[in-house]
């Protein structure tokens, strides 16, 4: 959807571009562990760019290094073409909203937002403006004599986004800005950051572990684990075309099938285990006899059927172990003659009491040559 | 209160006796009309008007204020700078005897302390005066400043000061404009605590003091040698009152002021 809404949005792929964000080769080490591994990555103007990954694999270093509060033990990291090793945090360019908000407590709403105004030297008519031009862009104006404590914690996320927006940075760092909320609000208010995002033009870096947020909210997305960035595309991409097992597996639901390649022609054939015939795949790899691969294909791209569907290079017959029922859609565990289980997932586009396929039932799965990914390793 | 059985009840109430019987007595025989300290001969406050007509008593009075105004507030400001080093620098060589230093004064005899002091100034040439015992009350109540003001650092916010730096605040600045004001509480209540423990000191304050400049322990314990006069009595009820009022106070303000906006500030950060 975010790709529809700016189909010519890419400037990582223009050479002309001149990215805003450059880390060349950076290496950050506390002691003997290393969270960042020799990165390097452009990041351009306007971008919503997204670190993903779990806990400990050094998106919140990355940032930090960002905002100032850590230095890369190698390597440079460029802002605008300018190396900002030397610069202290309050005198870059860049603004952070904290996981933690970090409001100031004994502050009220509208001296928040004004705080870094203030430091500025923005006095009087000037600094007026300027605060209530952010609590209207974050809707708070009602809120802008209460205290930190005094309002919701929706409203203290949009208190922490409108103090780090207020001084028009060039670039806004996100340390998990919507971890606290709950889902609803979260989705919400995802929405409402892109909405701002374009509003302001600001480039913003978000830190999360949530894929979903990653995936609504990002222009592109970086995989991160172990400080090293495993993929960096657009969500689409990253989950229609993930490069490695670990992507594959970190972004949504996924089946992985290990297996042996043989190629023939311009399909690849996978060997699979005993019992059941070898799944028909592309690629634009090219894979040795007998090689060893992994075949990543989503749930809701193979499809459950009773009879044996025709014209297709893959079914395979198997047995219902397993149905979870999500409303929407319904989840089958079809485990296969080799024992391999297989999720497929469907909409349920029929009243349930019409469903045809119950437990332990013997169905076909199948699924087209192009459905799935070839990884190699 | 069902756990209050007589056993409790006892025993309590034996502690308490043995704690405040000697100061009620004490404040009792105050309002004594009788110039004879043990011999009760009905109510009167002439002591007390007495002891406002004593000039060497309100000068050693005004002199006992001033040094705990002064020493306290010096004691204030360098204990918080010491606190605020050693929860903030982290890790770093020498750091455990630093802070074993810092408190190491807590259990110090106070007699060492007060002869190294007069040593000190001996020393240095320093003349004995209100100037010394300043410094000597300074001296100890640091510390005491120091365990408050990093107690209470311990538990703040590390991404608040982060925050004042990242929207271009100078440290100083986010010391100033965000830590100072959310911890004051602490500073508060340590100032209190410096005030009240200057105000009582006997031991340094003789130590270091010089025939200019007498505090009120140190003229109570003289005048005492000569007889307990009832105008002791009276002066004494005085600083019981001044002291309690300076604890209780100060124990009042670190709590509830540290409680609420511990409590605020744990809302603001989390939802």
């Amino acid at each position: 959807m975010t790709e529809a809404l700016r189909p010519v949005f890419a400037p990582w792929n223009d050479p002309d571009e001149k990215p805003l964000i450059q880390f060349k080769n950076v290496t950050k080490r506390f002691g003997d562990f290393t969270a960042i591994d020799d990165l390097t990555i452009d990041i351009f103007e306007r971008e919503f760019f997204a670190l993903l990954g779990p806990s400990g694999c050094g998106k919140t270093t990355l940032m930090r290094m960002l905002a100032g509060f850590a230095t890369p033990t190698e390597g440079t990291i460029l802002l605008s073409g300018q190396d900002i090793a030397p610069i202290p945090p309050n005198k870059r360019a860049v603004n952070m909203m904290f996981q933690s908000y970090a409001l100031f407590p004994h502050l009220s709403v509208w001296e928040n937002i004004a705080f870094g105004l203030k430091r500025e030297g923005i006095k009087g008519d000037a600094l007026n403006s300027r605060v209530d031009e952010m609590l209207r862009l974050t809707r708070l104006e009602r809120f802008a004599r209460r205290k930190p404590h005094q309002i919701s914690g929706g409203q203290r996320q949009r208190v922490a986004l409108a103090r780090s927006l207020a001084k028009a940075p060039k670039l806004l760092l996100l340390d998990e800005p919507l971890g606290a909320l709950d889902k609803k609000l979260r989705q919400d208010t995802q929405f409402e950051l892109m909405d701002i995002q374009e509003k302001t033009g600001t480039t913003f870096v978000i830190v999360t572990h949530d894929q979903e947020e990653a995936m609504t909210v990002a222009s592109r997305i970086a995989v991160m684990d172990e400080g090293r960035m495993i993929q960096v595309d657009t969500p689409a991409r990253i989950y229609e075309a993930p490069n490695t097992v670990y992507v594959a597996d970190f972004i949504g639901d996924v089946n992985i099938i290990e297996g042996r390649a043989i190629p023939s022609g311009e399909h690849v054939q996978i060997a699979w285990g005993e019992g059941v015939s070898d799944i028909t795949g592309t690629t634009d790899k090219s894979f040795d006899n007998g090689e060893k691969v992994h075949f990543a294909i989503r749930p809701e791209k193979v499809s459950v059927s009773v009879e044996k569907p025709d014209d297709t290079p893959n079914a395979f017959q198997g047995k219902v172990l397993d149905i979870a029922y999500l409303g929407n859609l319904s989840t089958y565990h079809v485990e296969m003659p080799n024992g391999q289980i297989i999720k497929t997932q469907s909409a349920n586009t029929r009243r349930l009491s019409r469903r045809a396929i119950t437990w332990d039932d013997t169905v076909w799965i199948s699924f087209t040559a192009t459905a799935g990914v070839l990884l190699k390793g | 209160m069902r756990r209050l059985t007589w056993f409790n009840t006892t025993s309590l109430t034996l502690g308490f006796a043995f704690l405040y019987l000697p100061m009620v007595i004490l404040v009792i025989y105050s309002f004594n009309s009788s110039k004879l300290v043990t011999v009760w001969a009905g109510f009167s406050t002439k002591w007390y008007g007495e002891l406002m007509r004593n000039e060497a008593f309100l000068d050693a009075a005004w002199v006992t204020i001033k040094v705990a105004v002064l020493s306290s507030t010096f004691a204030t400001v360098l204990g918080t700078l010491a606190a605020y080093v050693l929860v903030r620098a982290g890790r770093f060589w020498g750091r455990t005897l630093f802070s074993g230093m810092i408190y190491a004064p807590l259990v110090m005899p106070e007699v060492i302390t007060g002869l190294s002091l007069l040593l000190l100034f001996i020393g240095i040439g320093l003349d004995r005066g209100v100037m010394t015992i300043v410094l000597a009350h300074t001296t100890f109540s640091m510390c005491y400043v120091s365990v408050v003001v990093s107690s209470r650092l311990a538990t703040f916010e590390m991404s608040l000061e982060e925050a004042a730096l990242d929207l271009g605040s100078t440290p100083f600045e986010a010391f100033r404009l965000v830590t100072l004001p959310i911890i004051a509480p602490a500073v508060i209540s340590g100032w209190l605590l410096a005030f009240t423990l200057s105000l009582d000191d006997l031991v340094i304050a003789s130590f270091t003091s010089g025939p200019s400049a007498t505090t009120l322990p140190i003229k109570i314990f003289s005048a005492v040698r000569l007889g307990v006069s009832p105008e002791i009595n009276a002066l004494s009820t005085i600083m019981i009152a001044i002291v309690t009022i300076g604890v209780i106070s100060a124990s009042l303000i670190s709590k509830r002021a540290a409680v609420r906006q511990r409590l605020e500030e744990q809302q603001a950060v989390r939802s």
